[in-house]
């Protein structure tokens, strides 16, 4: 594990009981299995608390404006099919701020992994409420309760055209990283979502306890199926939360597209 | 460096300036434009499409402005010459990552082909009001290069300049063109490759272990890396030190953020390029750019058959400015007088660096249209007479002005 994080970078950001860290493992045990050469692998960040994971882990990594981790990689991408990107970042930075990047990636089927925390609070600006705050949750700018139903990640990931779509909790560190190794070897847009505690401010504003007592939540009240409905996959305030892998299909990637007509495009020219 | 024959469309055309830069970018070994359409620079991100397949680059269409240019970054540092192409609106939403570029010291090219603003203002015909923005359009302090070119050959030639600075400086440089410019046709000359000289990436050949992304060279310009070279490059938009580390310390701050400054600011004498004719013995100066310079031509000759002793100096490289050289002119002639199509910027550069020696005379104009040179004739007869020293910048009223404010000039839609 040592080898894929920058110790000279620790200690880390995080509080006590964040789910981030937990992503993070998850991941690097994944790049282990997953056994691609890492010097061919780069990652990417956008803003707030998920978005400094780029910043501590010993890959290539970008540490980017807030929303554009997407774009970001997807010049990444384009100028060096060769790389494999991971996209890791939070839910406000993926799906609010930068929510078209979000879709039309997954609609043009960028090769990409992204990994999207999701602990339904803008955390590193102090618990405001984010496009994933359950219906009547609390946060400092919901005072009287978030009025505004939230976004179904999965759900947005798989109607935009993402290859490959799961949800686990920072609980289910081992089914998170064999999603993750298996995502890592899909071609296209694939999407992970990491639901995880902010102890800090989304469990305390909302009365909830700590860490622990979020994780215990987890274990009570995930329900694990796979292939479900994406549409079925809201969540509510402490609802049951469906996890698992929902989404495995094979579609011709952006570069794949963009290859075979460009060598079309030579091999016309050639013979004209 | 010599340009790769496979980039190099080398021929002779009869193309507009929108095209030229696209084909100028093509020469240039430009592998990457990410873009969003947008008026009137559309047909450069248009002929770069269609050519670049064989020259196996990359036009991708991104989703909106914010995301073309954060691409642009992306592709940069996964080792390609890029660039990204816009006007007035879309030249907004980059300013984010434009600040991103410049924090990660990222060579690339940006072609603002300027329309009327603010806002959506006159989306179809030309303006320069976009030059302050061009400079301090980001949050933060940072230097950018902002040249501007005047017709379609050399919208061509300066795009390739423009690149070749990008890698020397590792900074963002703007083509600061305009709608005229952008839809003037002309001849273009594309030379043959092996005439055409680039500027190489100024990659680090050490080894891996001891790189650092962010020591400067000598002339405080550091060697960039690429992804996937076994480097743990380590990227941040925010000030971080040598290694590119995060640091929130005063001192980092003042030392990074005094070096992304000074690497523009101390080479700037390499940078400027500037074109002057009859400066030697001129009573008046007329400092212009873009579009702005060759309408001052006709308004410059009809001076001149009054015996008015009138040089030019244009501004190829607005930014940096010639500080320097306005200083030294001030010193000897009368006035400049500067015609933009805005009402005042980069004029007051003119007369910051003419330090009251000189009287400086705006030629304003609202955009939507270049100057009347007649105004800017009248405009030099005025500075001529006017013995008085006036502080500041005196703004000379064109006729249409006149018409449209005192005349009872009837506007027609």
């Amino acid at each position: 594990m040592e080898n894929l994080l920058r110790m000279d970078r620790m200690p880390h950001i995080w509080c006590p009981g964040c789910g981030i860290g937990l992503g993070v493992t998850a991941l690097a045990s994944a790049l282990e299995k997953a056994q691609i050469d890492l010097n061919n692998v780069c990652i990417v960040s956008g803003i707030g608390c998920t978005g400094r994971v780029a910043g501590y882990v010993k890959l290539d990594s970008f540490h980017t404006t807030h929303g554009r981790a997407i774009a970001f990689a997807t010049g990444i991408k384009a100028a060096n099919p060769k790389l494999k990107v991971i996209v890791f970042s939070g839910d406000g930075d993926l799906i609010a701020i930068g929510g078209n990047h979000f879709i039309h990636a997954a609609r043009r089927n960028i090769d990409m992994l992204v990994v999207c925390v999701n602990n339904f609070i803008y955390a590193m600006t102090g618990g405001q409420v984010a496009p994933t705050t359950p219906l009547a949750a609390y946060a400092t700018t919901s005072p009287f309760g978030c009025v505004e139903p939230p976004f179904n990640i999965p759900y947005i990931a798989d109607s935009s055209g993402a290859v490959y779509v799961a949800r686990w909790t920072a609980l289910h560190v081992r089914r998170l990283t064999n999603s993750l190794t298996e995502a890592l070897h899909k071609k296209g847009f694939s999407v992970v979502e990491v639901i995880s505690p902010c102890a800090m401010y989304y469990s305390r504003i909302n009365r909830l306890g700590d860490g622990l007592d979020m994780m215990k939540f987890y274990h009570d009240n995930v329900e694990i199926r796979h292939g479900e409905d994406t549409k079925n996959l809201d969540i509510g305030f402490q609802t049951k939360i469906i996890c698992g892998k929902f989404v495995d299909k094979e579609r011709p990637s952006y570069m794949e597209r963009y290859n075979q007509w460009a060598s079309e495009v030579r091999g016309a020219s050639n013979e004209s | 460096m010599k340009a790769n024959p496979k980039d190099v469309l080398t021929g002779v055309y009869y193309i507009d300036g929108d095209v030229a830069a696209g084909y100028g970018a093509l020469a240039a070994g430009c592998k990457f434009i990410g873009g969003y359409p947008i008026t009137p620079s559309t047909e450069a991100a248009e002929a770069f499409a269609r050519v670049a397949p064989k020259a196996g680059a990359l036009f991708i269409q991104m989703e909106d402005e914010l995301g073309s240019m954060a691409s642009v970054v992306g592709a940069v540092w996964a080792g390609v010459k890029s660039m990204t192409i816009t006007s007035g609106p879309g030249y907004s939403l980059m300013m984010e990552n434009i600040g991103l570029g410049a924090m990660m010291e990222t060579p690339f090219v940006l072609l603002n082909i300027q329309r009327g603003g603010p806002s959506t203002g006159v989306p179809t015909k030309t303006g320069q009001a976009d030059m302050m923005q061009s400079r301090w359009g980001s949050h933060g302090d940072y230097e950018v290069i902002a040249i501007s070119p005047d017709s379609p050959q050399e919208m061509f030639d300066y795009t390739i300049k423009a690149f070749n600075l990008a890698e020397r400086y590792r900074c963002p440089v703007m083509i600061m063109s305009d709608e005229c410019v952008g839809h003037m046709t002309e001849k273009v000359v594309i030379p043959p490759a092996d005439e055409i000289e680039l500027e190489p990436r100024r990659f680090y050949k050490g080894p891996p272990e001891e790189y650092l992304p962010f020591k400067p060279d000598p002339d405080l310009v550091p060697k960039l890396a690429r992804a996937g070279d076994g480097f743990n490059l380590y990227i941040t938009g925010r000030v971080h030190d040598e290694r590119g580390y995060p640091v929130d310390k005063e001192e980092f701050k003042m030392k990074y953020i005094r070096r992304l400054v000074d690497k523009i600011r101390i080479n700037k004498d390499k940078i400027i390029e500037l074109k002057e004719e009859q400066t030697d013995d001129a009573e008046i100066v007329v400092v212009s750019y873009g579009i702005s310079s060759r309408v001052a031509v006709k308004g410059v000759e009809k001076a001149r058959s009054k015996g008015i002793k009138v040089g030019t100096l244009r501004l190829v490289t607005v930014w940096p400015f010639p500080d320097e050289r306005i200083t030294e002119l001030a010193k000897r002639v009368k006035a400049f007088v500067v015609p933009e199509i805005n009402y005042g910027q980069v004029v007051f550069d003119v007369a910051r660096a003419s330090h009251g020696k000189a009287n400086v005379v705006l030629v304003p104009h609202g955009g939507a249209g270049v100057h009347n040179p007649d105004d800017i004739a009248d405009a030099i007869e005025y500075a001529v007479r006017e013995d008085k020293k006036i502080e500041g910048v005196v703004e000379y009223k064109t006729r249409l002005e006149k018409l449209v404010f005192e005349g009872g000039y009837k506007l027609k839609e």
